[in-house]
């Protein structure tokens, strides 16, 4: 388990101006070359520190070749209170798809994982941090009534500042329709497996991420319902070091395992294969 | 779409819904459920005092009553820690919830907090878990289920006890993803920009109501709640009544039914033309 643990000491020299080949790991400062971390599905290959994937590189990493789906993109963004702030919430929306090449933070597909038919959905990050608002509720929605229509196992790659505060309530209302669309896979008997990376955090983390029947962690991945600051601010308690890490999210019995991206498609396959054969009603 | 409040017209709902003499759950207790009997414990290791449960009759209907407490005194206010819960408090709500399961007992829960409790031990103890099944019970619970915001309904805190059939609101009571306060430090910086975030959230009752996000609001005396206590928790009551009667009519599959219907409804959003 403790293979992504570096040994590295990280090297002192300033780190090389932006435009000099290759770039250095943020974390064992070591230089990687030019396409190396995309290569190695976004894990430094020398000290294991797990960077965001953009999803779509995460849906072509788990599923097999071939096999993939996608389903419910048409479904698009409104601005339901005409929400402003210091800019209006269409403009961060049009940005946001400038920036990502999404349409929005959910990408859904169907497809399969070693042979096992499954309905597969990704949060990404760089879409306004991956937050929850209508439209991530009904893909997800749409994904798992996919599931259960086509005994389909459900697995989400979750990874969120939290609900859209841009789209107020409505935003709030998506923890409890996405509860009840994971509702719709558990009555087929199916199994509902969620993948929690860095940061899974407030409504997110509070509803689809943690009612799944396996939840897998990536390695130093920060999961959280209230955001650090807001604990220190509120309590004034200390928190310590490694606080609502993967890891210590496993000592204190929140997750099932902490997987390493790399063994991550194999420890999904295995999973499916115990569970995804068809519950109760299959 | 509503005309949104102004800052200051938004600021003054938000603080009416935090006043410190507005009717708590345990009033409502006292003014309208005299043979209330409290249940404690979640069973699990501990008993969360910022939320109050048990069991009482409401004119014809036997119920379970479930509630946030922020309290009153600053002692009691920080026995209960100001109404917000921690884990433990929402594994009793689910406790609670599944013994009027049951006993085919409707269920009643009355929102006011601030939010979950944002402690270490919380979050250590699975808080995130804790409120998303409270929300999967709530959402699958095969007795009729009842909410009023009555005060503050703070985000996921709320919400863990308020995916109810019926979701009704206090006139002057508020419901939003993030407090103002949150919602103006992230996005000015600045939490003395609270006033206009409240405004951008919609976080009032009619607003709420008019977006289809409620289903009733609940007039309150004039100057608010705390005014006239008796005459609000009366009128809560009253709705509630109201409300069971109806939801007792439909049989328990047809209640699931409906219920999950109007959860998985939720949202606006566009569908985009093929190209």
């Amino acid at each position: 388990m403790a293979k992504y643990v570096t040994m590295r000491i990280p090297r002192r020299e300033p780190p090389p101006p932006a435009e000099a080949e290759g770039e250095r790991c943020k974390k064992c400062a070591s230089l990687l070359a030019e396409g190396e971390l995309a290569g190695s599905l976004w894990v430094c290959p020398h000290c294991g520190y797990h960077y965001p994937m953009p999803s779509a590189e995460r849906v072509a990493s788990l599923a097999d070749k071939g096999t993939v789906t996608f389903i419910a993109e048409e479904v698009r963004p409104l601005d339901p209170l005409e929400f402003v702030d210091t800019r209006p919430y269409p403009e961060r929306l049009s940005e946001a798809v400038r920036e990502t090449g999404l349409s929005e933070a959910f990408l859904a597909a169907l497809c399969q994982i070693d042979g096992h038919p499954v309905a597969l959905g990704v949060l990404d990050f760089k879409f306004l941090g991956g937050s929850m608002g209508s439209v991530v509720g009904e893909r997800f929605a749409r994904l798992a009534a996919a599931a259960a229509e086509q005994r389909r196992s459900m697995v989400v790659v979750a990874g969120s500042g939290g609900a859209r505060m841009q789209e107020g309530l409505f935003s709030l209302m998506q923890m409890a329709k996405t509860v009840a669309a994971v509702q719709l896979v558990a009555e087929a008997g199916l199994p509902y497996i969620t993948v929690l990376t860095h940061p899974t955090t407030g409504g997110v983390f509070a509803s689809f991420a943690t009612v799944a029947d396996i939840i897998i962690a990536e390695p130093g991945a920060v999961m959280s319902f209230a955001g650090p600051r807001v604990i220190e601010q509120t309590t004034r308690e200390k928190l310590p070091p490694g606080f609502g890490s993967s890891e210590s999210q496993l000592v204190h019995g929140q997750v099932d395992m902490v997987v390493d991206r790399r063994e991550l498609r194999d420890r999904l396959a295995r999973c499916l294969y115990f569970l995804g054969g068809g519950g109760i009603s299959a | 779409m509503p005309e949104r409040l102004t800052p200051e017209a938004a600021w003054q709902v938000v603080q009416l819904a935090r006043h410190q003499d507005r009717p708590q759950t345990l009033d409502y207790v006292a003014e309208a459920l005299p043979d209330f009997l409290e249940l404690a414990g979640d069973r699990l290791h501990a008993d969360d005092k910022a939320v109050v449960g048990g069991l009482a009759t409401l004119g014809r209907h036997r119920i379970v009553l479930i509630g946030h407490q922020k309290g009153r005194t600053l002692a009691e206010r920080q026995e209960r820690r100001f109404g917000m819960a921690c884990p433990e408090g929402y594994r009793k709500g689910i406790r609670l919830a599944r013994l009027g399961e049951k006993f085919g007992l409707p269920v009643v829960t009355l929102v006011d907090t601030p939010g979950a409790y944002p402690g270490k031990d919380a979050e250590e103890g699975g808080q995130a878990g804790a409120i998303a099944r409270s929300i999967e019970t709530f959402v699958n619970l095969r007795v009729p289920t009842v909410t009023v915001i009555i005060g503050e309904g703070g985000s996921g805190g709320a919400l863990a006890l308020a995916a109810a059939d019926r979701v009704l609101m206090l006139e002057n009571s508020i419901y939003s993803v993030i407090s103002p306060e949150g919602c103006a430090a992230l996005v000015w910086r600045n939490a003395e920009e609270a006033p206009r975030a409240a405004a951008a959230l919609r976080l009032a009752a009619p607003d709420l109501l008019e977006l289809g996000l409620i289903d009733g609001v609940v007039p309150e005396p004039p100057g608010g709640a705390h005014t006239d206590p008796r005459t609000t928790v009366k009128r809560v009551m009253r709705e509630v009544e109201l409300a069971l009667s109806e939801l007792k009519r439909l049989d328990s599959s047809e209640l699931l039914a409906r219920r999950r219907a109007k959860y998985l409804a939720m949202g606006r959003y566009a569908i985009a033309s093929p190209r």
